[in-house]
């Protein structure tokens, strides 16, 4: 075999591998959204997802739930947490990635480590004295304890993302804007904030999608069904409708998923860009 | 540092000060003394009694939890190292000039954006149940039918698979890692004439420890407080054969209220992350290589 011909038979077993693992990888979603438009006799029969009798049954009947709520319910109170979860995570994470950044504070080494350290402590650490506390302040069964902890960098990935991003600017340009008077709050907003963009909307995506996928919270601080988001919605109908209709569920997984989806195609570079940031640069 | 003044620094960082105070440290200490007592959650909180080592004596002894921390470590020793090797493994046939490269890196992070989710986790009972998506390829294969939720043996193979197809984000990881190797110490070696198995060995996998590393690092945490896919796929079962600690923990405390005991098991989980996570930033001083100490000579 000549070397052309090598590396020609290299890049099509290169191309088999990734078609293969993609269609692997893909194959359970194209499934669900195939199932979902399927009548429920349909759904176990064939290993195909493209529906022979395409019917919008699991959707109309989804939707109404087994519930006295529709789905509209559950999806409004999953914004209802997830909007201001992200805008706080948001302000409260840029804040403070600036002043570790930007200024020489006593105790800033041991501060940052307990960033550091806080990212890798097991959540289930914290969950029960915290239910405690939230049950102390009359929380339960409110939306509070799901997003008030985010109002205070509680999230120190956030945090560090932000940090790395700051450091690869150059300082000129908020030497130029301090020289011309600025404070160091004006500086942020009008210097820095628009030059991290990049970084502040990786923030606002991946807070998003991991609000949207958690459960955990939901599922101890949540105790009335009409408060309930997707999450804990899909949960509650598997439980009920287990055996009959599989098409509903699979039709409100769908649903579930949509916002995820279509951000993440309208905004892959930003989730990218997010994930490489504090692993790669740092 | 550009800017003077102490006091406007800690003003940015006061929201995490009062973070870390109210909602992590406070917790933290909380969560130890609860360890050592008798409380349930029903209770009002002043009838918390401290009972010393009460309730890690029990743990000792509960057979419950020795199955538990079994699983558990199963679990995150099956699941790391396959996610890893298999991350690094694409991101190695991603990095070359193909066209479409970006189409591929997108398919495969995507699992990684949904897969925590409870959608998902329901779409997988459904993809493992008798008559789903796997035993229906396996009848393709005129293979025989598996009861894949059923069985303890395979329960847990439907858990390590959730995860497994969620390997997109290690990869993306990985795959800056590889880019940002500079394409001149290739060209050198080549014109030395090594392999491409030299040039692996001694460049690529060098090179790229630190990336190793951090999702090493980032995946045994995540894998030890894996609960999504446990409660919703199999409930634990069965026979406990998917009852990770996390899901362990949650049950004593929210569905048998015994709070004591399910504070003293999250500090044994927190106490086992610690040692792992100690151990691996040790032991990275002997394996893993940063750029800095290239001057010094490093190997």
């Amino acid at each position: 075999m000549s070397s052309r011909e090598s590396a020609g038979f290299q890049l099509r077993l290169r191309y088999a591998v990734l078609i293969g693992v993609g269609f692997v990888m893909l194959y359970p979603l194209l499934w669900m959204i195939g199932g979902a438009f399927r009548p429920n006799h349909e759904i176990f029969n064939s290993i195909g997802f493209i529906p022979r009798e395409p019917t919008f049954e699991g959707f109309t009947k989804g939707w109404r739930t087994s519930t006295e709520y529709t789905f509209a319910t559950y999806l409004l109170n999953t914004f209802a947490i997830i909007v201001p979860k992200v805008i706080v995570t948001v302000i409260s994470s840029v804040l403070v990635a600036f002043g570790f950044a930007r200024f020489n504070v006593p105790g800033k080494r041991l501060l940052f480590a307990l960033l550091i350290a806080t990212i890798l402590l097991p959540k289930s650490v914290l969950l029960v004295p915290q239910y405690l506390m939230f049950r102390e302040f009359g929380w339960l069964d409110t939306f509070l304890p799901l997003y008030v902890p985010s109002a205070f960098a509680t999230e120190g990935f956030f945090v560090f993302m932000i940090i790395q991003f700051m450091r690869t600017l150059p300082a000129e340009m908020e030497e130029a804007a301090v020289m011309d008077g600025c404070n160091s709050f004006q500086v942020l907003t009008h210097v820095v904030v628009p030059v991290i963009l990049p970084a502040i909307i990786s923030v606002a995506l991946f807070q998003f999608m991991w609000s949207m996928n958690d459960f955990l919270s939901p599922l101890i601080y949540l105790s009335s069904v009409e408060k309930y988001p997707v999450a804990l919605a899909l949960k509650l109908s598997i439980d009920v409708t287990e055996a009959t209709s599989w098409n509903q569920i699979l039709a409100m997984s769908t649903i579930a998923l949509a916002p995820s989806l279509i951000l993440f195609f309208a905004a892959q570079k930003y989730f990218v860009e997010g994930i490489t940031v504090g692993s790669v640069k740092g | 540092m550009i800017y003077g003044g102490r006091a406007s620094g800690l003003l940015y960082l006061s929201p995490y000060l009062v973070g870390l105070a109210v909602f992590t440290l406070f917790p933290f200490v909380a969560s130890l003394l609860l360890s050592f007592s008798d409380y349930r959650l029903q209770d009002a909180l002043s009838a918390a009694q401290l009972v010393g080592f009460e309730n890690y004596a029990a743990i000792v002894h509960d057979r419950t939890f020795g199955k538990s921390l079994v699983v558990t470590l199963v679990y995150v020793f099956v699941t790391v190292p396959l996610k890893l090797a298999f991350a690094l493994f694409i991101a190695f046939v991603l990095n070359f000039r193909l066209r479409g490269i970006n189409a591929f890196r997108t398919a495969y992070y995507l699992p990684s954006i949904l897969g925590g989710s409870v959608a998902i986790a329901v779409v997988w009972r459904y993809v493992f149940a008798g008559d789903g998506l796997i035993n229906q390829a396996l009848a393709v294969l005129s293979a025989n039918p598996v009861n894949w939720l059923g069985e303890p043996a395979y329960a847990m193979v439907s858990i390590v698979l959730l995860r497994l197809w969620q390997f997109g984000s290690a990869m993306v990881i990985f795959l800056a890692g590889l880019q940002g190797i500079p394409a001149d110490l290739y060209e050198a070696a080549r014109l030395d004439g090594a392999s491409h198995w030299q040039v692996f060995r001694r460049i690529t996998v060098p090179l790229l420890t630190p990336v190793i590393f951090f999702n090493f690092i980032m995946q045994v945490i995540q894998a030890f407080q894996e609960f999504n896919g446990p409660y919703v796929i199999t409930g634990g079962g069965p026979l406990k054969s998917t009852y990770l600690l996390p899901l362990m923990i949650y049950e004593e405390a929210f569905k048998y209220f015994e709070v004591g005991y399910a504070s003293a098991l999250s500090w044994c989980l927190f106490v086992l992350v610690a040692v792992f996570t100690a151990l691996a930033f040790r032991s990275s001083k002997h394996w893993v290589f940063y750029a800095q100490e290239r001057g010094e000579g490093g190997q």
